[in-house]
């Protein structure tokens, strides 16, 4: 057992013990399963006589976090007791994981299943803690809804959230991107053949890329109106210079001794493009595409800020905000989210399906 | 000179096109203008002279820009609401403060990450994650949500520009304290160095490069975080403010102008930690 | 007999122009390589054996004398695409199997479908590496590899082949088993072949003439006629003629100065 797990298990078996002190002078039926979960868990101080497998800790931990959630609602305002459980039930859940890694870490690519259980174990306990705390401790929704609240407002606002997401997504972010990216490529490839060219756009390409153009967002929603056209335009300006540098980058990929052989069958300058220049920099048009992903959703979203008809993503979080509907705008950013993680994760597979090849890819050496 | 000439003649051609576009986009409503006051046969030069000076131009000519920034900069007094230093100076410190803030608290946790299994492998997922949820999308929310529990000011804009800069940085850290290869690892071992010693010789100098690399991304995107997140409240000032007021009022060459300071101040801030990086490298023996 | 002549170069010269200033990487070479002959480039570092298989190939640019191949300049040489060329490294594409990277120059000039399927199937029987057609270059051993690189040189039946340094990277049990392959291979498809190599006994084994070269300037200081027989077995090594022109090889380096330490 390492210093750490012994100062967890340590802490969670005696804010155990305390909570479950503290917790008899209520009525003894009061929030049955939490005082069992405060029994165990005071047992388990017992692992310094005896060994625990790893398995009670993350069983204690899931009974900790379904009685906080079930008896959150009984008390009013929630006792000291309460809030010892919540720790210790979070420790027990550290401790799970604690324990888990190091089992796993010496044999770091097998037992996947496993090592998925962490994060899902820490996303869990994230939110348990979150559901817990807004509506233990009574904290207005203003400033934090109770996940359980958000669920409940996605499943009812269902049909506007999907005419948002129609907005946002399909008619500003697809186009937007797909002819950023497409312009972007295009534009790389003309320019590689000129050095002159190179040597002045690849500075101001990358110097373009720090800068905030999401600020023309205003002047695009005055050139091109309210509807999603100005988003589109927004986002093509976010996507084009990424994906200019990137290509620029990649199309120097090529080692000097795969060019060199091109050359030894008097390739000609297409046949060397499509054949050689192209797959090689595949890994770093992806890395692009990529990055554009996350920025087209976000030049959207913001232009939105800047003026939309009654409908659209960023519409909605505004005037929610200032309506102060947190939840829909929680709901609407739950939405962006997964919407955000699935673009991206669809852009990923596709990259392990064409640039299998690549290092980083399989995984390999070189 | 050979590096220069290229930029320099990509950047007029830029200005040759950007008046020519003025001319083009700016001639329509010239033309109502010229209508309206019964001018006709107005020769080619007089007419593009004068699609360069409207007042509120469908694209701003780039001197008329520049004027504008003289005139609310430089003529005019700090203090004033129409000051471009001003609310420059409102989008700076944000974005300084939650910079600062972000890049910490990503090497803290960068630092947590690389030495502990469990935390590794809890958080790595998310964050890597997180890095493709629209988080902008959360700022005026966060603005406003603070603002209900009486945080006002630059702090919650801060926070939105730390949340931003901390994902580079955490990102790229653990990707650098990890650079160091099994054998240089090995090596410390060989010496029974502690923890903190492979820390402090060897990990710590290894990921500098990646420290600047990210701290680059970072201070630019900290910036985009802090105007976004002034769009929210129009009281408080700020560039993003500017641009928001100028979109309402269709002063197009006063959003260009307040587009130009951000830019400028994304340049000046990604210099700045350039040279701090070119420093660093120097006296860490890297060849200039 | 200058009909015959696969390669012939009178006073080639080649001049580097650097920051540090000019390097002589070639000074008045002259050479004549016969068809069918193996020809052997040995000497250290920087004498020029490379840079000189490299302007053969059209990839460095002579800066005097006369270069001819087949009678034709490099350049068209290059464009009617005369010879195959084997790098360093196999420089196969990660992206496609080893039959497709054996296409790779097949598609480039134009063959059909029908044509490309056969002559893979020929050089891969060759350098034998049948049963590894749908394999990705990162899935075989560097020997495989540069064996697949051998393969697509190959391909286009070009009847020179210029081996810059193949089996370099290999080691020993490898590059003998390559070497004795190679042999066979140069024996069954009569090509004229260059070889570039560091390796005193590569350069015996393989070679019927053997061009020794030194630096500063790089230049041939000796050219050696070896009588071995056409088939050799790997113990020839032993023989007293092999140890004869292998002597001579060191004798021709050490008389070139290439012994001394670089002063780099």
């Amino acid at each position: 057992m390492s210093q750490l797990q012994f100062f967890l298990a340590l802490v969670a078996g005696g804010l155990s013990a305390a909570a479950l002190a503290l917790s008899l002078v209520t009525p003894f039926e009061q929030a049955l399963l939490l005082k069992a979960f405060l029994g165990l868990g005071f047992l388990t101080l017992l692992r310094f006589f005896l060994p625990i497998g790893l398995w009670a800790d993350g069983a204690l931990a899931l009974l900790g976090a379904v009685a906080l959630l079930t008896s959150v609602g009984i008390f009013s305002p929630a006792p000291a007791f309460f809030w010892m459980a919540l720790i210790a039930a979070w420790l027990f859940a550290w401790l799970f994981v604690e324990r888990l890694s190091n089992v796993l870490a010496p044999r770091l690519a097998d037992n996947a299943g496993l090592g998925l259980l962490i994060p899902i174990t820490f996303g869990a306990a994230l939110l348990v803690i979150w559901e817990v705390v807004t509506r233990g401790a009574n904290v207005p929704p203003v400033l934090l809804p109770a996940p359980s609240m958000i669920g409940a407002q996605l499943a009812n606002s269902a049909s506007i959230l999907w005419a948002d997401f129609v907005q946002t997504f399909i008619k500003s972010v697809l186009p937007g991107y797909a002819m950023g990216c497409l312009a972007g490529l295009v534009v790389a490839i003309l320019v590689d053949r000129s050095p002159f060219l190179k040597a002045g756009l690849l500075p101001i390409g990358n110097f373009m890329s720090a800068l905030p153009i999401i600020g023309i967002a205003p002047i695009m929603v005055m050139w091109f109106g309210f509807d999603w056209q100005s988003k589109a335009a927004v986002v093509v300006a976010m996507t084009f210079f990424p994906m200019l540098v990137n290509t620029v980058a990649g199309l120097n990929a090529s080692s000097a001794i795969e060019r060199d052989l091109m050359r030894t069958y008097a390739a000609g300058y297409w046949q060397t493009l499509m054949k050689l220049r192209l797959p090689a920099a595949g890994p770093f048009i992806f890395n692009a595409l990529k990055i554009n992903s996350t920025l087209a959703l976000i030049g959207a979203i913001v232009a939105e800020f800047f003026g939309t008809p009654i409908v659209g993503m960023g519409f909605r979080i505004s005037t929610g905000v200032g309506r102060l509907a947190i939840d829909l705008v929680w709901a609407e950013i739950a939405v962006a989210a997964v919407a955000g993680s699935a673009f991206y994760g669809v852009i990923a597979l596709i990259e392990r399906g064409v640039t299998f090849w690549h290092p980083s890819v399989r995984g390999g050496r070189t | 000179m050979n590096r220069v000439l290229p930029i320099l003649t990509v950047l007029f051609a830029i200005v040759v096109i950007w008046y020519a576009a003025a001319i083009g986009m700016n001639a329509p409503w010239q033309t109502t203008l010229n209508t309206r006051a019964e001018l006709t046969d107005v020769p080619f030069t007089d007419f593009a002279l004068q699609t360069w000076a409207q007042e509120r131009p469908v694209l701003p000519a780039p001197h008329q820009v520049i004027g504008e920034i003289w005139n609310a900069t430089v003529a005019l007094e700090f203090n004033s609401r129409r000051s471009l230093a001003y609310h420059g100076w409102i989008t700076l410190s944000s974005t300084l403060l939650g910079f600062v803030l972000g890049t910490a608290l990503g090497v803290a946790l960068a630092v947590v990450i690389v030495h502990n299994e469990a935390a590794n492998r809890s958080l790595m997922p998310w964050i890597i994650a997180s890095q493709t949820i629209p988080i902008l999308a959360i700022a005026p929310m966060v603005v406003v949500g603070l603002g209900a529990v009486g945080i006002t000011g630059t702090v919650p804009r801060a926070l939105i520009s730390m949340y931003l800069s901390f994902f580079p940085v955490v990102v790229g850290m653990v990707k650098g304290l990890r650079s160091p290869e099994a054998i240089q690892l090995d090596l410390m071992r060989t010496y029974d160095a502690t923890t903190w010693q492979t820390f402090w010789k060897l990990r710590w100098p290894a990921a500098m490069p990646m420290l600047f690399a990210s701290m680059k991304v970072g201070i630019a995107i900290s910036l985009i975080g802090a105007v976004v997140s002034e769009l929210s409240n129009a009281a408080g000032g700020g560039l993003g403010v500017r641009l928001l007021t100028g979109s309402y009022n269709g002063q197009t060459i006063q959003i260009w102008a307040a587009l130009f300071i951000a830019a400028a101040l994304a340049a000046v801030l990604v210099m700045i930690v350039g040279a701090a990086e070119r420093v660093v490298n120097t006296r860490m023996g890297a060849r200039p | 007999m200058t009909t015959s002549a696969v390669v012939s170069a009178q006073n080639l010269g080649l001049t580097f122009k650097t920051n540090d200033g000019d390097v002589v990487a070639l000074s008045d070479v002259n050479l004549t390589i016969d068809k069918g002959e193996f020809v052997s480039f040995i000497g250290p570092s920087g004498c020029g054996k490379t840079t000189f298989l490299r302007t053969i190939a059209d990839l460095e640019r002579p800066t005097s004398g006369t270069l001819t191949i087949n009678g034709q300049t490099p350049d068209q040489a290059r464009k009617s695409r005369a010879y195959g060329y084997v790098f360093q490294a196999p420089a196969l594409y990660p992206w496609r199997t080893i039959e497709k990277n054996i296409a790779l120059p097949l598609e480039i000039m134009g063959y059909s479908q029908a044509q490309q399927a056969q002559r893979i199937k020929r050089t891969m029987d060759l350098v034998n590496l049948s049963g590894f057609e749908k394999k990705y270059p990162w899935q075989l051993s560097g020997g495989m590899q540069q064996r697949a690189s051998i393969a697509r040189a190959l391909a286009f039946d070009a009847d020179l082949l210029l081996m810059d340094e193949p089996f370099g990277a290999l080691d020993e049990i490898v590059r003998d088993h390559l070497n004795s392959e190679l042999l066979k291979l140069w024996d069954r498809t009569q090509k004229t072949i260059c070889f570039v190599t560091h390796s005193i006994p590569e350069a015996v084994y393989l070679s019927t003439k053997i061009v020794v070269m030194s630096p500063r300037p790089g230049r041939v200081t000796d050219i050696i006629e070896s009588d071995l027989p056409r088939e050799r077995p790997l113990d020839i090594r032993e023989t007293p003629e092999f140890l004869a022109i292998a002597a001579r090889v060191r004798e021709g380096l050490r008389a070139g100065h290439s012994y001394d330490e670089d002063h780099v």
